[in-house]
């Protein structure tokens, strides 16, 4: 891949290098379908026994009623772990993770954000995070694993009962499964403004480049 | 199907017993998942597809629903104990729980009820409440959890239900116990062997230490710590043990039969 991407940077300049290899637009793509499938499912199986006073909306919620949610959180899940064992394991093995988020330091994360805050944040390389990328990257990979760790302490609380007792029982669990699909709805909620402020990096996990 | 078949009564006008059925059906949006599921998934999945094919949404989530029947019975593990609790960890009050409102819950009078017994047995005389307060008992404190999300912890004293299971010499290599209840809508549900043979799944006639009140399934429910709250019966009337998937009230409507925790 990096004598490919050199040669191509002498011909075509810069628009030519591959930012997102194809493996991670795929799992990224595949991901995003299914987070939204668990989410919205996720919510109308909250509505069935809130956790807090309120309920979401069911014309934001999937599967008509708790049943129906059941089934496509239940469905969903297995594409949503799928997919990312799939990406973590590449993630690890191709040296992604250790090239693309780390080192994160405090200082680069303060920095970066008051140059995000102020307009001076540069774009011009897209293949390099600045670390309030980096942290958010990292960050919302860990929120995943915790979602899903979490998830199967619920659905499984006898059979993986040390896991449930892990997160300080059944009842805990789920507080901690909500936080995380919080956290994950704030994330996206940025995710997509950015993306958007920022097109070429939409482009870039659509076609690549 | 299982069912509708068991009540049809000879005499008795179809079309006016489904009529009747109809009205009674406790809330409306339970039974709208088909609709609601199966045009999400023509919108995102389908697009263009004749939604009447053979394949469909909800063919595809009822599918990896009997999938995920497979991969709970390969995981559950038959000598992995629910957790227990000290007594001073029950619930107060233990909710009341059903698809209707507590003063419709069945009324049993325990000098007439029985628990019939078919199926694969030797023995099929029915039991009435004194010859099974006469088999020995345990208790257990567990931990209830609804397929709703909420749980409760409560007190059950009965027979395991293993140790019957042997007295009337049932043949545990059949797939299903399968209970019947005394509700007016006939509720019912399948119970897998290797979850009828667990330890802790009991034959519960007390709660708290006191005769199983009205509220929580008088004259006998049947407690499964392993299982999600609809998986545990109660006023039972009759057990049989069969190779059939014979289906349940709410498993018929939709939640993951096997629902293991």
């Amino acid at each position: 891949m990096s004598s490919l991407a050199a040669s191509n940077e002498h011909s075509v300049p810069t628009t030519a290098k591959v930012i997102q290899p194809a493996w991670v637009r795929t799992v990224h793509w595949i991901n995003a379908v299914a987070m939204v499938l668990m989410i919205m499912s996720g919510w109308q199986i909250y509505n069935a026994s809130p956790l807090f006073g309120f309920k979401f909306s069911s014309s934001i919620t999937l599967g008509g009623w708790l049943g129906g949610a059941l089934l496509w959180h239940f469905a969903a899940m297995w594409l949503l772990m799928v997919n990312g064992l799939v990406y973590l394991t590449l993630g690890f093995a191709t040296g992604r993770f250790a090239k693309k988020l780390l080192p994160i330091t405090p200082e680069g994360v303060i920095s970066d954000a008051r140059a995000a805050l102020t307009g001076k944040l540069s774009h011009d390389d897209l293949s390099k995070y600045n670390y309030v990328q980096k942290l958010l990257y990292a960050g919302i990979i860990v929120v995943g694993v915790v979602i899903v760790l979490s998830g199967l302490a619920i659905w499984k609380p006898v059979q993986l009962q040390y896991l449930t007792a892990l997160f300080g029982g059944y009842d805990v669990a789920r507080y901690v499964h909500f936080i995380c699909m919080a956290a994950i709805c704030a994330f996206l909620v940025v995710h997509v403004v950015l993306a958007l402020l920022v097109p070429k990096s939409l482009r870039a996990m659509i076609i690549g480049r | 199907m299982g069912r509708i078949r068991s009540l049809l009564i000879p005499g008795v006008d179809k079309q006016l017993l489904v009529r009747d059925a109809t009205n009674v059906m406790p809330d409306l949006a339970r039974r709208r998942f088909i609709a609601g599921g199966a045009s999400f998934g023509a919108l995102t999945l389908l697009t263009g597809c004749d939604v009447s094919d053979s394949f469909s949404a909800e063919e595809m989530l009822k599918r990896i629903s009997k999938f995920n029947d497979g991969v709970q019975a390969a995981i559950f593990n038959p000598n992995a104990l629910a957790p227990t609790f000290p007594e001073s960890a029950i619930t107060r009050p233990f909710p009341f729980n059903g698809y209707y409102d507590q003063e419709d819950a069945p009324n049993i009078n325990g000098a007439d009820w029985k628990l019939e017994v078919r199926g694969l047995v030797d023995n099929k005389k029915s039991w009435t409440l004194e010859e099974l307060y006469k088999l020995p008992q345990v208790k257990q404190v567990t931990r209830h959890i609804c397929v709703e999300g909420w749980s409760a912890i409560g007190s059950w004293t009965g027979t395991p239900l293993r140790d019957f299971l042997k007295v009337i010499g049932a043949d545990t290599r059949a797939k299903y116990c399968w209970f019947q209840c005394a509700d007016s809508d006939g509720y019912n549900s399948p119970l897998d062997m290797a979850t009828a043979l667990h330890p802790q799944t009991q034959m519960s006639f007390k709660f708290a230490d006191e005769i199983l009140p009205r509220a929580y399934g008088y004259p006998m429910k049947i407690r499964v710590p392993t299982k999600l709250g609809f998986k545990n019966p109660k006023y039972v009337i009759s057990m049989e043990v069969t190779n059939d998937y014979k289906g349940g009230y709410w498993e018929d409507q939709g939640y993951n039969s096997f629902s293991g925790s």
